[in-house]
């Protein structure tokens, strides 16, 4: 029996060794949801159904994608109900772990996603309004299960106020346009000492403009807390990808348009960072 | 493989859905109970679980599934905390386990050997090594594996794959019928499912 198995291969060309700590660096698509449908269009060449998240999903899953976020849009009851209809097929579909959010604000909406499937939940909105919720969800599913998901830019976006000197970033709720008091890095210490098991760090200043991640935000909110750090927002180039990780020490990336769009395949990508000493799973 | 009968423990830990799902695509359907006499006839039996060391233990106790799993001949397969609770003691809330295997289980440290920050949990795609069991044929040294966890079962004879994460640590354990895996091969794609069509072909 034994001797059946390829003891010897070498790992080597499998994985840069870049941390030394073993943990490879992931890479998230994210899919935005209306109604059961993805929202952005999407340039994949194998696919029916462009607007089929499960579709889609199965086809990231088979592009080496590491983890997959869903984030529903709809802000109706009944598209509520449509998106938790949605999370049990993906999960039926799906070998790889995927983060759902959107309108989670008690343990009975988390409950209903962990029923369908989900390997994790995220909350934004609902944490700032409720700070508590963070507690709750960690008590109640454990830290793995609760992801939050920080929006912040530098400034206010209505320029309502000037931050103190050494804020970095100010959080912002309602897809990234209503500024809150909360320093951004404060923030994600709190939600850390809440129990939160994951920080996804979108920056709106950075967001859509494809000229890279915010690798300051990201470096302080990395240094602050003792949990995983997924950034998002910019990502226009695999070499951005390599910048957040290198630089800024963030121990995912997550990104949108580019892979819809077919702009940087997941395996180009991974290639690519792989190329460049950071362990990525091949 | 569709003639197998898999039974799935039931009691206080999540993630039962996944594996019924990961299952399925396998073309297998599994019953999810804490029936005594259906776990006994099962072909296969997984324990799974997402959760804590120190609150299963109580309910599996106070439903006689402890020392029934215990006795059980078939193929046996615990997964993540179901392999932790499959181990002799879990530093998790300081908790006598099944003993099936004798080994700790204990918290990451907070800093590695060479003072490098080790984030817990311990979350994400890491590799096997050590390959040694029928659970791991047709795999590769370095395959990755979806790992989510904050305690680890310390390296030892019984362990038949290692992952290392700041530590070497048990990533699969192997003893007569009972096989663990530390990792979630209901999330772990292509090398998951290899591993969950050896367990149920044992």
């Amino acid at each position: 029996m034994e001797s059946s198995f390829d003891q010897q291969q070498q790992p080597a060309d499998r994985v840069a060794s870049g941390s030394g700590i073993g943990l490879t660096k992931r890479i998230i698509p994210c899919l935005d949801i209306k109604d059961g449908r993805t929202v952005k269009g999407v340039n994949f060449v194998n696919i029916r159904d462009a607007g089929d998240p499960v579709e889609l999903a199965i086809q990231y899953a088979a592009q080496g994608a590491d983890e997959l976020v869903f984030l529903d849009i709809t802000a109706t009851q009944e598209g509520r109900k449509t998106f938790a209809d949605l999370v049990l097929q993906i999960a039926r579909h799906i070998n790889i772990p995927f983060t759902v959010g959107g309108g989670i604000s008690s343990i009975d909406d988390a409950s209903r996603l962990l029923d369908a499937g989900a390997d994790k939940v995220s909350v934004n909105s609902s944490a700032v309004k409720r700070p508590e919720l963070v507690d709750e969800l960690a008590t109640e599913f454990g830290s793995q299960f609760v992801v939050v998901a920080i929006d912040t830019r530098s400034v206010p976006a209505d320029d309502s106020f000037v931050p103190a000197d050494g804020v970095l970033g100010i959080v912002h709720t309602h897809g990234g346009r209503k500024p809150t008091t909360l320093d951004t890095v404060a923030w994600a210490r709190e939600v850390y000492n809440r129990g939160a098991g994951e920080i996804l760090l979108t920056s709106m200043n950075t967001d859509g403009a494809k000229t890279g991640f915010d690798l300051v935000i990201t470096k302080a909110v990395v240094d602050a807390v003792d949990i995983p750090v997924i950034a998002s927002g910019g990502a226009g180039t695999a070499q951005h990808f390599a910048d957040v990780f290198m630089q800024a020490g963030a121990d995912a990336g997550l990104a949108a348009s580019i892979f819809h769009y077919g702009e940087i395949p997941v395996p180009v990508l991974k290639q690519y960072l792989a190329h460049h000493q950071i362990p990525v799973r091949l | 493989m569709s003639l197998k009968n898999v039974a799935i423990i039931k009691y206080n830990a999540g993630n039962i859905r996944s594996v019924l799902f990961a299952l399925e695509r396998l073309g297998v359907s599994a019953v999810v109970t804490d029936d005594h006499a259906i776990i006994r006839q099962a072909s296969h039996v997984i324990f799974p679980g997402v959760g804590a060391a120190n609150s299963a233990m109580p309910y599996l106790r106070e439903r006689g599934l402890d020392a029934l799993m215990k006795s059980l001949q078939q193929p046996f397969l615990g997964i993540c905390l179901g392999m932790q609770l499959m181990c002799r003691h879990s530093e998790e809330g300081d908790t006598p386990c099944l003993g099936i295997f004798d080994i700790g289980v204990k918290r990451f440290p907070a800093v590695e050997e060479h003072g490098q920050r080790l984030k817990t949990p311990h979350m994400g795609w890491n590799q096997l090594y050590n390959l040694r069991s029928p659970l791991m044929q047709g795999l590769h040294e370095g395959d990755f594996v979806y790992f989510v966890h904050s305690y680890y079962a310390e390296a030892a004879d019984a362990c038949v794959a290692t992952c290392r994460y700041g530590l070497p640590f048990s990533a699969s354990l192997h003893r007569d019928n009972f096989y663990g895996v530390q990792f979630h091969t209901e999330k772990s794609a292509a090398v998951g499912e290899k591993i969950l069509q050896n367990f149920l072909a044992l």
